[in-house]
């Protein structure tokens, strides 16, 4: 089986998966959580003499005092209102408001300041640019040529354009929002994405040592295939743990378990069908400009 | 080694169960249903008492509560005074969350350039806008004489403290406030320093008042209830007694707090309710046993026997990864929780690789145990260098340094922490554990050989 005469078919996918999202990111861009943005996110659980309490009701109440950006129902009998800072005043008012509509209770409160916001992206895009310089520097001293290097980065910015990419298509559509943990995922994708591809190229290394005469290609192939059930088998593991703690878990780290599964199976398909066949385009145009010399 | 590991194993289950737990569960005609009690650990060793019930601490994510991120405005304080001033604040507000009565709260400063900052954790606090209110004020010192001395007062703080009578002179006629030693008795002592203004009332409180006593409130409350000796005419005084280093030390930052006024102002504020924290956990445990058991059945029916040893080396993960977060006191958010089951997926991983070159081995012909020990000696390069990623990305997260330029927050980090420790230990389990127990198990079931092509042919 050869598993790499289908290169271009395994680019052509990536390409599908990624440009939709791309495209989304230029256009929509992210939405971004109260944790960047600054502002408010207020959490409460009414249990309301009324029946079928929706938030367009809890809506009519509240927006009069304070002008919330968005009040949804976040669960039975849950209300999620966001919008700018409150006062400790105003959110007395909105209290009181509340109050008229049945026994109020706080699940959560949330403000950040818009000067901690554009702090934390800051703080997020240095360690986004620390965490990839870690891993260029690991992965070429680790292999020596550079070809693998640049094959795994790249790799692992796939990676990265997927996960960005899914999450603007959410967040455009189903009003996900992007936050401090969703970053936190997209650097643990980061890892796993060099994690597999580090498997498949010690494999081609090694099969390079005992076999000089095979062709580069047909090693790659080789070591894909060998490396292939452990990649499958180790990414289902750990798809397993996290689609239970998608389907199951609870909602406030749901997304962030979500992003971790997008981020471990584009991971693990880029390790054998971005990586690998990088690695043999490089190789190819390498020999093919040693051959013009 | 197989005796270090049951001893370990023993020991880690030990520390890792609940000191108290429900084991409920039946079958057929039997029925289990007993509250299991685990004594916490207590022995001497060395003469000394060891005494510990492990308790796993919780996120205030988890259990509920509020933190708040305070922002000192050091715009009107000298530059030099300004750390000074920042310790002060700490403990005006630590002295507040005392009086509020929260257990176990937790207040830090921090400062990056001109920011500073103090991070306020208040875990089971429900009424965030009071405890807010509460520490957002400044602190507000005064100079407080004793006018009358009733009998009642010996009885009744409240009487006590209104004996007291305010002269006029505050925290914002108070330049300085340091730990210093006597002149006379060269003990430790606070020596006081007020500006012109406060140096006239002073000057003429002390010469009105010799022998009477003249305290110092903060928020409210006396700190100090010194005599005043002689008049003090200089505005600087020094009060005297019998202190120890540390204590006049204490006092000192507290007084200063009055002297050093810092408007604070709240940048962020997160508070959860336990119903929210309690639920979360609740779904995110079951969704990881469930998750857990999908793997155990996968691993075993992919590779068997083998399956069976990587489970029970995946217990012993388990077991082992809980105590060690007892052990070292990790704080378990629910981002932790995910970083802990995103672990156990992963800790198999090295198992897996190891059994595939096992498999390789076998179809090349090898004999069983031999392939073993090959599988395991041909991969752990592999799984060296894969990990060593992980490792790196989430030394980037946990951030130990406290570098300013990246992120402080408690979430990222605990998720950090907690992948950290998992891939750590998912090393020792998955190599050096599954190879003990293989080592030890396999010759038991060797006559009935495992099919080299148990997955059927791959190529």
């Amino acid at each position: 089986m050869n598993l790499m005469k289908f290169k271009n078919i395994y680019f052509i996918f990536s390409g599908l998966v990624i440009v939709p999202g791309l495209i989304s990111l230029v256009i929509f861009g992210l939405k971004l959580g109260i944790d960047f943005t600054g502002g408010s996110l207020w959490e409460v659980a009414i249990s309301s003499p009324q029946e079928n309490l929706t938030a367009e009701i809890v809506a009519a109440k509240v927006q009069p005092v304070f002008n919330f950006d968005q009040i949804k129902q976040s669960g039975a009998g849950q209300y999620l209102l966001r919008g700018k800072t409150l006062s400790s005043d105003q959110k007395i008012q909105v209290q009181t408001e509340l109050a008229k509509l049945g026994q109020v209770s706080e699940l959560r409160y949330e403000i950040v300041g818009p000067t901690l916001g554009s702090e934390l992206l800051r703080k997020t895009l240095s360690a986004l640019v620390i965490v990839s310089a870690i891993i260029t520097w690991f992965v070429a001293k680790q292999f020596k040529e550079l070809k693998y290097g640049v094959s795994a980065i790249l790799a692992m910015l796939h990676d990265s354009l997927v996960l960005l990419g899914v999450f603007s298509l959410l967040g455009y559509f189903f009003d996900i929002e992007v936050d401090v943990l969703f970053v936190t995922a997209l650097l643990t994708t980061l890892s796993f994405s060099v994690h597999d591809t580090i498997v498949v190229f010690d494999r081609i290394r090694e099969l390079h040592r005992k076999f000089h005469k095979i062709s580069f290609v047909e090693l790659c192939n080789v070591a894909v295939i060998e490396t292939m059930g452990r990649s499958l088998n180790n990414s289902l593991t750990i798809i397993f743990m996290l689609l239970a703690l998608v389907l199951l878990g609870g909602e406030s780290i749901k997304w962030f378990a979500v992003a971790l599964l997008v981020g471990s199976v584009t991971g693990t398909y880029s390790s054998t069908f971005t990586a690998v066949p990088l690695l043999i385009v490089w190789d190819e145009v390498f020999a093919k400009k040693t051959q013009q010399k | 080694m197989v005796f270090f590991i049951l001893i370990l194993t023993f020991l880690a289950v030990f520390i890792a169960l609940p000191r108290e737990f429900r084991l409920k569960f039946g079958f057929k005609q039997w029925q289990v249903d007993q509250i299991v009690k685990v004594p916490p650990m207590d022995f001497y060793l060395f003469g000394k008492q060891i005494y510990s019930e492990f308790p796993l601490k919780q996120g205030l994510d988890i259990q509920g509560g509020m933190q708040v991120l305070l922002r000192a405005d050091m715009t009107k304080i000298d530059q030099i005074d300004r750390l000074a001033a920042l310790e002060s604040a700490r403990e005006v507000i630590s002295r507040r969350v005392d009086m509020f009565g929260i257990s176990e709260p937790s207040i830090q400063t921090s400062h990056s350039g001109d920011e500073y900052r103090l991070i306020v954790e208040l875990p089971g606090v429900s009424n965030a806008d009071e405890a807010l209110q509460l520490l957002g004020k400044t602190a507000e010192l005064e100079f407080k004489l004793q006018t009358t001395e009733s009998a009642e007062a010996t009885q009744s703080a409240i009487a006590y403290l209104n004996q007291f009578q305010s002269t006029g002179l505050t925290g914002q006629r108070l330049k300085r406030a340091d730990a210093q030693f006597s002149q006379n008795s060269s003990q430790p002592a606070i020596g006081l320093q007020f500006d012109d203004e406060g140096k006239k009332l002073f000057a003429k409180l002390t010469t009105d008042n010799v022998g009477k006593r003249m305290a110092i409130f903060i928020d409210g409350l006396p700190v100090t209830v010194p005599v005043i000796q002689e008049p003090i005419l200089d505005g600087q005084a020094q009060i005297s007694g019998s202190f120890s280093v540390e204590e006049a030390k204490q006092l000192s930052i507290q007084l200063r707090a009055g002297a050093l006024p810092v408007p604070i102002s709240v940048l962020e504020q997160r508070s959860v309710g336990a119903s929210l924290g309690e639920s979360s956990v609740k779904q995110s445990v079951r969704a990881g046993l469930i998750g857990l058991a999908l793997v155990i059945l996968f691993m075993i029916l992919l590779y068997g026997f083998r399956g069976f040893v990587a489970t029970l080396a995946l217990v012993i993960y388990a077991a082992l990864t809980l105590a060690i977060y007892k052990l070292l006191g990790v704080t378990l958010t629910l981002p932790g929780i995910a970083g802990l089951l995103l672990s156990i997926g992963m800790a198999v991983d090295a198992n897996i690789l190891i059994f595939e070159r096992m498999k390789e081995e076998l179809r090349a012909g090898e004999e069983l145990e031999r392939a073993m020990e090959l599988g395991f000696g041909r991969a752990w390069d592999s799984i060296k260098d894969a990990n060593l990623a992980t490792i790196l990305t989430s030394l980037v997260l946990i951030n130990p340094l406290d570098f300013n330029f990246l992120n402080t927050s408690g979430l990222v980090r605990g998720f950090g922490l907690t992948l950290l420790i998992g891939v750590l230990i998912s090393l020792f389990t998955g190599v050096v554990v599954s190879r003990t127990l293989l080592r030890v198990l396999l010759p038991l079931v060797s006559k009935r050989q495992i099919p080299a092509n148990s997955k059927g042919a791959r190529s």
